[in-house]
């Protein structure tokens, strides 16, 4: 007869059996009894956040830069329903997250109680499932295939729901591996045919004009699959592009790289995905920022398709070839496969792909990351260059909020290495950025952690900088300020007629003043000569750091594919039917 | 400058629909419609009818029957999306038409007609497997069984025979043959 537990220490147990080391909550009435078993529990750290969202976001970042699910604890009603924002962002961006959350007492669900929500009821459409535990002995096998659910096939969060009756009763606790061996949705382990790799192989050999494209399944996959991809991309000699969420896979600075694609991606990987004949899309979901116009999307490409959910495919482009597969598997093989049957396609292929180099090479000179520097005011894209080049020799993790600044960050920021890049693709979160970058600093002590954010984004979760004190992490909010929700601000300019309803922020507060009053140390820069020296000030702090980037207030964000254009109709920037002269832009 | 007022794409051309009968079996937990139902409604698919009953009372596994009508793309979609779903074991999916396959929908009318008239109603029924279930002197209730174009119209045609109300159920199909879904 095994030891009957309470079911606070169930949750504990389970947890210590998936090796959890860090959670990130906030207590309530109806979680206190886990609260109340946390001290015996040396090996599990609680991260007390200032806000359930900001423990949901910096859980995401855990989970993202350690390859480890992410761990929330919050209570019943307002914890659960601030938390919802950061569940839904992960189910966006398929980032693991078990979100463990206190109910009021069973006899008392439905009779709006103090503090009662229909949690899973709410929950249900940003999980990938939840479960409502009634009985205490159902709850070790529940967190057992909650944490499952989470890390396996696309990974994604999930809820538990734990009534407080059932924190206190006594129940067995049993470690059962479960056998969730759903077919499509654990790690898709179907062996890939020869047959299907050949078709694969095929398609690429008879291309005279390829590209890959690759999405954040790559970084999903774990370490491997970048490495797959590094030497796949070199096999063939093909050119890469990556969106938002993949950036970091392979090499920002490689020459076969194009930079990120989409609505803020380069000229260059816009039109050879427009113009390609074989597009190899590897863990990427043909998302609406990429896409452009679907009708109108790289007309002539056959298109291949890997992904391990297999709703992703032919969800909003028809594909010549799929592949359900997790991305490291299908490239381990599909390598191997090549280097048996392939061995001279190297040089065969780099006359046939030559002269779509050239055309690359063409797109290219249009530099379309360029911009109008100037020397009296800081342009955030030159502020975002030199925390580059003055970060980019030690191993440096970025997360970004929401905006403008988040895609300057993925325009000028080059990421040589996976899961050191966290941003808000999917549900496009502003206030992701601080809270992720806790949770990054949790995650890689000693490492150096720069939040790109935009002064309106972070206003949303600036309360976390408590947080970050609390814990001595110094993490560095870089702060683009332009006194605008930037983007906003973008397209009401370009699409409704200058109009700029409600997107200037009147009332700032002086960021320098606020990091003194949370503890932290406060930097403003406000021109570009002593912009170097205040970010090197940044980053030799060991303290937790606001960053005032005053940068000019008119800026917008180019390349970008207006509204239902195709990737061959791209804005380049403000003076597009003007030349500018070389020596005002600035290369990138 | 772009015309459209919207930072999304405009729409593309929308495909010609089709009629879909899905069958899905699920395990019977509690939330567990709610889950295929908001799957339904938060991906904006369409339900057109409903129906779930528990079929094997020792694995608690139900079997739900859904009809509905989109796109190829969409009912694909919709495939997949259910098969993703965590309580769903199975999903199997027919076009309406299909040779192999039968549908039946059954309905309960409530009649305001004198034994007269009821004569002539059961003859209108006769078709579909009428069965009186309830009968006064002023009223009775008939169930027919059917696919749900013949209760439509059959409906339409009782009105003039003092039809009051109408239940109706949503279809449920099976396979022809010694063959099961797989």
């Amino acid at each position: 007869m095994p030891k009957l537990i309470s079911g606070a220490e169930i949750v504990f147990k389970a947890l210590e059996d998936q090796k959890v080391e860090y959670i990130f909550g906030y207590p309530g009435g109806a979680v206190l009894p886990i609260y109340d078993e946390l001290k015996n529990h040396k090996t599990i750290k609680h991260i007390l956040a200032r806000h359930e969202q900001g423990a949901g976001h910096a859980a995401e970042g855990y989970a993202r830069s350690s390859g480890k699910p992410g761990v929330l604890l919050v209570t019943s009603g307002p914890g659960a329903t601030n938390a919802v924002t950061a569940l839904t962002d992960a189910y966006m961006d398929s980032i693991p997250l078990v979100c463990i959350s206190g109910q009021v007492p069973t006899h008392l669900i439905g009779t709006d109680a103090f503090q009662e929500c229909d949690t899973t009821g709410i929950t249900r459409p940003c999980t990938k499932h939840n479960w409502l535990v009634k009985d205490v002995n159902d709850l070790s096998r529940v967190l057992h295939l909650a944490f499952e659910v989470a890390t396996t096939g696309r990974p994604g969060p999930v809820l538990v729901d734990i009534p407080k009756d059932i924190q206190f009763k006594k129940g067995k606790y049993k470690f059962t591996k479960n056998s969730f061996k759903k077919k499509l949705n654990g790690k898709a382990t179907h062996k890939l045919s020869n047959k299907e790799l050949d078709k694969f192989i095929d398609l690429m050999k008879t291309s005279s004009k390829p590209i890959f494209y690759t999405g954040g399944g790559v970084i999903n996959s774990g370490p491997d699959a970048s490495k797959y991809l590094r030497e796949l991309v070199s096999l063939t000699g093909f050119p890469i592009t990556s969106t938002l969420q993949g950036l970091g896979a392979y090499p920002g600075d490689d020459p076969q790289f194009l930079g990120m694609l989409g609505m803020h991606g380069t000229f260059e990987a816009n039109n050879a995905m427009h113009d390609c004949d074989l597009m190899i899309n590897i863990g990427a979901r043909f998302d609406d920022r990429i896409t452009g116009k679907v009708d109108e999307f790289s007309p002539k490409s056959k298109k291949i398709h890997v992904d391990i959910d297999p709703s992703s495919i032919g969800k909003n482009i028809k594909v010549d070839l799929a592949v359900v597969s997790d991305v490291s598997e299908l490239l381990k093989s599909l390598i191997k496969r090549f280097k048996e049957k392939n061995k001279n396609f190297l040089n065969s292929n780099k006359q046939k792909t030559s002269k779509w180099w050239e055309q690359i090479d063409k797109w290219r000179e249009k530099k379309s990351l360029n911009f109008i520097n100037s020397n009296k005011i800081i342009k955030p894209q030159h502020a975002v260059q030199r925390l580059y080049e003055l970060t980019k020799d030690q191993d440096t993790f970025i997360t970004t909020e929401v905006g403008q600044h988040q895609m300057w960050a993925a325009q000028h920021y080059k990421f040589n290495k996976p899961n050191r890049w966290m941003t808000s693709g999917g549900l496009g979160t502003m206030g992701y950025g601080l809270p992720a970058a806790i949770g990054v600093q949790i995650a890689n002590p000693g490492k150096l952690v720069v939040d790109i954010a935009g002064e309106a984004s972070v206003l949303m979760t600036m309360q976390e900088m408590s947080t970050a004190v609390q814990y001595k992490l110094p993490i560095k909010i870089f702060i683009l300020n332009n006194e605008y929700m930037g983007m906003v601000r973008q397209w009401q300019e370009l699409l409704h007629e200058k109009n700029y309803s409600e997107s200037y922020t009147a009332a700032l507060p002086d960021f320098v003043k606020l990091a003194e009053s949370y503890g932290c140390v406060g930097i403003r820069a406000k021109t570009p000569d002593e912009l170097d020296e205040k970010i090197k000030e940044m980053i030799d702090v060991q303290k937790p750091v606001i960053f005032d980037c005053v940068v000019d207030k008119s800026e917008n964000c180019f390349p970008m594919i207006p509204s239902g254009k195709p990737h061959n109709q791209m804005i380049l920037g403000p003076e597009e039917d003007e030349e500018i002269s070389d020596e005002g832009k600035i290369l990138v | 400058m772009p015309k459209s007022k919207s930072a999304y794409s405009v729409p593309g051309k929308i495909g010609k629909t089709e009629r879909h009968i899905i069958v899905v079996w699920v395990d019977n937990e509690a939330g567990v419609l709610a889950r295929i139902a908001g799957l339904f409604s938060g991906r904006g698919y369409n339900i057109e009818s409903l129906a779930v009953a528990e079929v094997d009372k020792k694995k608690h596994i139900s079997r739900i029957t859904i009809v509905t009508e989109g796109t190829p793309q969409v009912i694909e979609q919709i495939n997949l999306q259910l098969k993703k779903l965590v309580p769903v074991h199975k999903v199997a999916d027919f076009k309406r038409g299909e040779k192999d396959i039968l549908f039946r929908e059954l309905a309960l009318f409530k009649m305001l007609a004198n034994s007269k008239k009821q004569e002539k109603i059961k003859k209108l029924c006769k078709k579909f497997n009428p069965v009186i279930l309830d009968k006064t002197n002023k009223s009775f209730v008939i169930q027919v069984t059917a696919l749900r174009v013949d209760i439509d119209k059959l409906a339409l045609d009782l009105k003039r025979f003092g039809l009051i109300s109408t239940s109706r159920t949503g279809s449920v199909a099976m396979t022809k043959g010694a063959k099961i879904f797989n």
